[in-house]
């Protein structure tokens, strides 16, 4: 089953691959006449295909491509001629760190907002909750990220309003510089992650045995944590991947928002410079990541639940 | 015409009144898209509701051509990926077989790469024009909105009179627009307002990462990003598409609900 599922994964990514490999190289038009822009000489147009390897068929260029990935050479980057991997490495390094953080605080935050909720279903706790929730929801990241800087840095002159990273600081310095982005992925993802947490358990709430302990005169908290909550092990797991593979793509908007030294403000930097080596290999590193998360997910609900870990 | 809840009718006020503005953007606007007007930044005054922006505009007309750029846009691309996902959707779920199969799995597919991803791995090489931005994000989108059509319909392709069609011998074009589309389209009507307020996200992030519209012509995603430097010096007029981005997206949700719980409970519920 779970290999089954990990070999599914695999070809996912194979084929996400190709996907962005035909995004890139084969829609209408030339490559090498978009990245040079209208003023180019037929002389340097030959010569950047020639660079690019655009004379050669394009199935030759995509398996070019992927056994220099599966070797760890994403190629050089076409703007400063400098190979992609090392530079694409430590962004990757601090996108991860700045991802963990927020999921650190948001997970167990988003899970224990959900508890509550549906313990005070339709009270006032639960009211207040989602009302907030729904809010954070509406409004894009990178609109939070300029609320957050203009009263939390700029009226309070708490945090600082750009996330400068670099290597030497310490630990607490990072986390420091880091705060307000961390603040606006967990807004962004909490929502999503607190309404459907509560979903899934309300959902696992109206199970007879629920109604049994209910009966036997437990106390209500007793009942979600002892009753509940391990039956929607799965469901909120899944939730809690689907919102983390969510932070992936948020971060992209929040570093450019705090200009942050990481993945997203490379890739969105390069898409302007129309840089297609760099932009490639950014993509498959979040597609990568993406599918990955959701295979987790998938592995740990099969992982989670007897009936589908023994099908018949 | 039954009551109408407070709630859906102030959504129906104000999305109203953006998409009124957004029509009669060259009468409501005080000043041109692009007319330099005063100082920057200037505050708020009786000849600038808004103040100025980073060079001098006039604010509140930059949001009213801008509200025009940014939904007319998103309504561009929520009704291409409405025709195409909605179209494919229906096919594959009257198909079925392997049709079925190659399309289904070429959304997985898609689906398995985040759209804002794909969307600049696409933008990188292609020209940014709104023709092409609007095709971009009318095709992504159109993954979501085949996944509902496909689920709706494999429900309704099942039904007698589906059946007695087909043995009349309708054509598929038939079967597809006189049979199922009547009776798939509340779930539809609803979703749309949701896809609407994601195409709105979706063009103003676009546009603030510098990859969506482009200057001069006004949208709100793009007057953040003009006016982000102006945050650090205390001065708010980014955020003020924050302020109309997020009270359009709740109006139309506001809206959307209604109609999903009013079509949803005609039919017994089928419509969630």
């Amino acid at each position: 089953m779970v290999a089954q599922r990990f070999a599914l994964g695999l070809l996912l990514l194979f084929a996400a691959s190709v996907l962005i490999f035909v995004g890139t190289q084969i829609l209408p038009g030339d490559v090498a006449q978009s990245i040079l822009g209208q003023s180019a000489t037929p002389q340097t147009l030959a010569n950047l295909r020639e660079q690019l390897g655009l004379n050669e068929p394009a199935l030759t260029r995509y398996f070019s491509w992927l056994f220099g990935v599966l070797q760890g050479d994403l190629g050089t980057a076409l703007s400063n001629g400098q190979p992609i991997a090392p530079a694409l490495g430590g962004r990757l390094a601090n996108t991860m760190f700045l991802a963990a953080t927020a999921a650190v605080i948001a997970v167990p935050l988003a899970i224990i907002l959900g508890l509550l909720s549906v313990r005070y279903r339709n009270r006032w706790p639960d009211k207040l909750i989602s009302t907030v929730t729904l809010a954070t929801i509406s409004v894009p990241e990178f609109l939070v990220g300029y609320i957050v800087v203009y009263f939390l840095s700029v009226q309070f002159r708490v945090f600082p309003s750009l996330a400068s990273v670099y290597s030497g600081m310490s630990f607490g310095e990072m986390l420091y510089a880091i705060s307000l982005p961390v603040i606006v992925l967990v807004l962004a993802v909490l929502g999503h992650m607190m309404r459907m947490t509560r979903a899934a358990i309300l959902n696992v709430m109206q199970s007879a045995y629920v109604e049994t302990a209910e009966l036997k005169g437990l106390r209500p908290f007793t009942i979600i944590a002892r009753h509940a909550l391990p039956n929607a092990v799965a469901p909120v797991v899944n939730v809690v991947m689907i919102n983390l593979a969510y932070l992936v793509v948020g971060v992209v908007v929040v570093e450019v928002v705090f200009v942050y030294p990481g993945m997203g403000q490379y890739l969105v930097d390069h898409v302007a410079k129309r840089d297609v080596p760099v932009v490639q290999a950014c993509g498959l590193v979040f597609a990568g990541v993406y599918i990955g998360l959701n295979l987790i997910a998938d592995i740990v609900s099969i992982l989670a639940n007897p009936r589908l870990r023994h099908p018949k | 015409m039954r009551r109408i809840p407070l709630a859906a009718l102030l959504g129906l006020i104000f999305t109203g009144a953006y998409f009124a503005a957004a029509l009669f953007a060259p009468l409501i606007a005080p000043y041109g898209m692009a007319e330099v007007v005063g100082d920057s930044w200037e505050p708020s005054s009786a000849s600038h509701w808004l103040g100025t922006d980073s060079i001098g505009r006039d604010l509140l007309s930059r949001m009213i051509w801008g509200g025009r750029t940014t939904i007319f846009v998103a309504v561009c691309a929520t009704l291409l990926s409405f025709g195409l996902g909605s179209t494919l959707g229906f096919f594959a779920a009257v198909k079925g077989g392997w049709v079925d199969q190659v399309l289904s799995r070429t959304v997985d597919l898609m689906m398995s790469i985040p759209s804002l991803i794909s969307a600049l791995v696409v933008l990188s090489v292609m020209p940014v024009t709104l023709p092409v931005l609007i095709l971009v994000m009318g095709i992504l989108d159109s993954t979501r909105v085949y996944r509902l059509a496909r689920a709706v319909a494999v429900d309704i392709a099942v039904m007698d009179y589906v059946e007695a069609a087909r043995l009349r011998g309708e054509k598929q074009a038939w079967i597809i627009f006189r049979e199922i589309l009547p009776n798939a389209l509340s779930p539809l009507v609803a979703e749309m307002g949701l896809r609407f307020i994601f195409a709105v996200l979706f063009i103003s992030t676009l546009s603030f990462l510098g990859l969506g519209v482009q200057p001069p012509m006004a949208d709100w995603g793009g007057i953040v990003k003009e006016n982000k430097e102006g945050i650090v010096y205390g001065i708010p007029a980014a955020l003020i598409p924050a302020f109309a981005i997020a009270s359009l997206a709740i109006s139309v949700n506001l809206v959307a609900d209604w109609v999903l719980n009013r079509t949803s409970s005609l039919k017994g519920g089928r419509g969630a």
